[in-house]
């Protein structure tokens, strides 16, 4: 056990290493909301890789320690925990991958122990258990700075000392003080270079530079009774007022802003301002965004094709592959425009506050008041949507609202309800010349989308998601600035895992929708195994008032809703972009008033995006849930569908 | 050499622990109005949210302070520890707690 005069020993902690003096692996344990996040993104940069752990819905992400120059290091950021007994899946995954028994995770060699400095005491519950596995590791007390700004301090020798390991004040969002965490890598990694150990000091650091505090070993350290949370709870505030640690004067900013933002008569007000800003630019901005960004695309294709000339090549290439990646790549805008409002909404501290507002409300119909936003944004797209389930950390809610999600009225239904509207139904004034028909028409779309919701949400809840209890338990966190780098990083995060996740899927079943649209070669659509697919299910589409060109458009749809519409033009041999009156025409000509509604009804329950099943599949990190999903929304738009039509052709004339 | 010792005592001397005078009556969590202080006696939910609640710090003898209300008047957020959580009124239920009937003056 080396120990000298308190410059250079660390505590060697009497657990071999993995490869003795080696360290390869680092792990990154912390409590939620320390800041966890922010220290991973600065310590490995833009390059990381996010996935699922095997078998469980817990993301894993894992970096190269580049922030530091150390990308011979692999970081491993282990969900945020409160304690090492497995009672959730959190814990027992970051449990496991402590222990190096998580399949495909490599046992960390040495641990990076992250605290909130500004609530230390509770936080360092969390200290005794992660200690105890007997790893080398660094505490870093995070938010130092804004600690001691609001006139907060700790003995951090002195914590050193009664934990056994250096401690180091750090800020992971200023990226002050990280050098500490080289020092501790580089002396571990290299034990023959013991000697320039991290700079030892105590007092006060500046509001930039932080400090490492290294232990002279003063013999044994205590920890608390393994497993026990009042244990903990008595160890730590007994090391926190041995260390002298004198808690900041809480925000009062925090307090006067929720005395505003969770009044009884301004809160739900401005809850309500903030839904309809969201709800308002993603819709007045981010559609035409997209629309305009797809032009794009689709042009560019064209483009290309030309190039390439008239041939099976130029139609696989472009008309299935490019157009396929195309029809991915225009939510694109969409999602990144709810992920950058989600994230301001998150990283300010305003999300905890929507949800403790919604939660009466999402509880009467089973969910809880986080399944708000995300089911919000569902209305544009339910694929950002049912990314930002994330957020929710009850699993069983979390899958709830996953599975409701896509019933929510997205923008992709838009195009065939616009076009079926204007060919089918009147343009009759209802309520004066604001709110006519098609208004309503519109409007009860919307309606049966919510209430399919709700009902499939109770539906849920009451049967294979049963909860046990209501375990709504929601951290508040104090209000803060997002800043440009942790937006901009969620930003690029997202924007990749939706297009590899959803973009690997979307390509293999454009490819086999193409193939299936061209096989055998030299026939057009109808002649084709689709085509004749379309007539082969024609008696089952028969009672809902479809006929088989409408069949084979529901084919197709199954790659994206929109897609609907342009294969019905292209059957009706008529341009939808130009010619939309032709396709009006030709529609009225071929199907009835009660088909055209049904076929909306389909559509408003039918879950026809492979980007939706893409993305559940990832989120629920299993097939059997979006599977699932296809075959419930399917029956119930083939159910409601039938319903639609029957009542039509017999009670309206 | 590290010696993990066993810390069965409990220090209720503790410098942050409220002072334990006046009169103290025992509730329910739920029941305290805005503003009061509740000593923490004993916890009775399911295995995992308890385990939970506990980590989050809702141990006996720690100090909650009701904060104030959602504006449905449904989840009530606390303070323990200087961090607030809100907690729907079923789980605050099952948390027994000694009210202090004097003036809170033990908070921060």
């Amino acid at each position: 056990m080396s120990d000298c005069c308190g410059t250079t020993a660390t505590l060697e902690v009497p657990v071999e290493p993995r490869v003795a003096g080696r360290i390869r692996t680092v792990a990154l344990v912390g409590p939620p909301n320390s800041g966890k996040s922010t220290l991973f993104n600065r310590l490995t940069g833009l390059r990381q890789k996010v996935a699922n752990y095997p078998g469980v819905t817990v993301e894993q992400r894992v970096g190269r320690l580049n922030g530091i120059g150390r990308g011979d290091l692999t970081l491993i950021d282990l969900p945020g925990i409160y304690g090492l007994d497995s009672y959730s899946e959190d814990a027992r995954v970051a449990v496991d991958v402590l222990h190096g028994e998580m399949p495909g995770t490599p046992a960390p060699d040495a641990i990076l122990l992250v605290l909130d400095s500004l609530q230390l005491r509770r936080q360092l519950m969390l200290a005794a258990p992660v200690l105890s596995l007997g790893l080398p590791t660094l505490v870093l007390l995070n938010m130092s700075d804004l600690m001691e700004a609001r006139g907060g301090r700790v003995d951090t020798l002195a914590l050193a000392q009664e934990l056994g390991v250096p401690v180091a004040k750090i800020s992971a969002t200023r990226g002050a003080g990280l050098d500490a965490i080289t020092h501790f890598l580089n002396r571990k990694a290299d034990p023959l270079t013991n000697g320039n150990g991290a700079a030892n000091g105590n007092g006060s650091v500046g509001t930039a530079v932080a400090e490492t505090a290294v232990a002279p070993v003063t013999g044994r350290i205590e920890l608390p009774v393994m497993g026990n949370p009042r244990s903990y709870r008595q160890w730590a505030h007994g090391v926190s007022s041995r260390t002298r640690y004198k808690a900041p004067i809480s925000n009062e900013w925090t307090k006067r802003i929720d005395g505003v933002l969770l009044h009884k008569v301004w809160g739900p007000l401005v809850f309500l301002a903030v839904v309809f800003a969201v709800f308002q630019v993603v819709f007045s901005i981010g559609q035409p965004l997209s629309d305009g960004f797809g032009n794009l695309l689709n042009a560019g294709g064209d483009k290309v094709g030309l190039l390439l000339g008239h041939n099976w090549v130029e139609s696989l290439l472009i008309d299935g592959v490019w157009r396929g990646v195309a029809s991915v790549l225009v939510f694109l805008p969409q999602i990144l425009l709810l992920f950058l409002f989600i994230g301001v909404l998150e990283d300010s501290g305003y999300l905890a506050r929507a949800a403790l507002i919604a939660d009466r409300v999402m509880r009467s119909i089973g969910l809880n008041g986080k399944a708000f936003i995300p089911l919000l944004s569902a209305y544009a797209c339910a694929v950002p949507a049912i990314m930002a389930t994330r957020t929710i950390e009850n699993k069983r809610d979390r899958f709830a609202t996953i599975l409701v999600a896509p019933f929510m009225t997205c923008s992709a239904r838009l195009p065939i309800y616009m076009l079926m509207i204007a060919a089918f139904i009147p343009n009759k004034p209802l309520l004066g010349d604001f709110f006519g028909l098609r208004a309503a028409v519109m409007l009860s779309l919307y309606l049966l989308g919510f209430v399919a919701a709700l009902t499939t949400a109770r539906l849920l809840k009451s049967s294979i998601l049963k909860a046990s209890s209501a375990p709504f338990i929601l951290e508040l966190p104090q209000y803060r600035l997002p800043t440009v780098r942790s937006l901009s990083l969620r930003l690029m995060d997202r924007g990749k895992v939706f297009l590899r996740q959803a973009g690997t899927v979307i390509l293999a079943v454009t490819m086999v929708l193409w193939v299936l649209s061209h096989v055998p070669f030299h026939t057009d659509l109808t002649g084709s195994v689709i085509g004749r697919l379309g007539h082969l299910i024609e008696p089952i589409l028969r009672p809902l008032g479809f006929n088989w060109k409408i069949g084979i458009g529901l084919l197709t749809s199954v790659l994206a809703r929109e897609v609907i519409v342009g294969t019905l033009g292209t059957l009706y041999g008529a341009d939808p972009a130009t010619q939309s009156l032709g396709l009006q025409a030709a529609l009225r000509h071929d199907l009835t008033l009660g088909g055209a509604m049904a076929l909306v009804v389909f559509f408003a329950f039918a879950l026809q995006c492979t980007s939706t099943l893409a993305i559940v599949r990832r989120e629920t990190n299993s097939w059997r849930w979006p599977a699932l999903q296809f075959i419930y929304m399917g029956c119930l738009a083939y159910v409601a569908a039938l319903a639609t039509n029957q009542v039509i052709v017999h009670f309206v004339r | 050499m590290v010696a993990i010792a066993l810390l069965s005592d409990f220090r209720l001397e503790e410098a942050d622990e409220l002072e334990l005078s006046g009169a103290w009556k025992l509730r329910l969590l739920s029941e305290l109005p805005i503003g009061t202080v509740g000593v923490v006696e004993s916890l009775e939910l399911p295995g995992e949210i308890q385990h939970h609640l506990m980590h989050m710090g809702f141990v006996p003898e720690a100090r909650v302070l009701v904060v104030r209300r959602a504006p449905a008047g449904d989840p009530t957020v606390y303070s323990i520890d200087g961090f607030e959580v809100a907690l729907r009124r079923d789980t605050a239920k099952a948390i027994r707690v000694r009210e202090y009937e004097g003036q809170s003056t033990g908070q921060r």
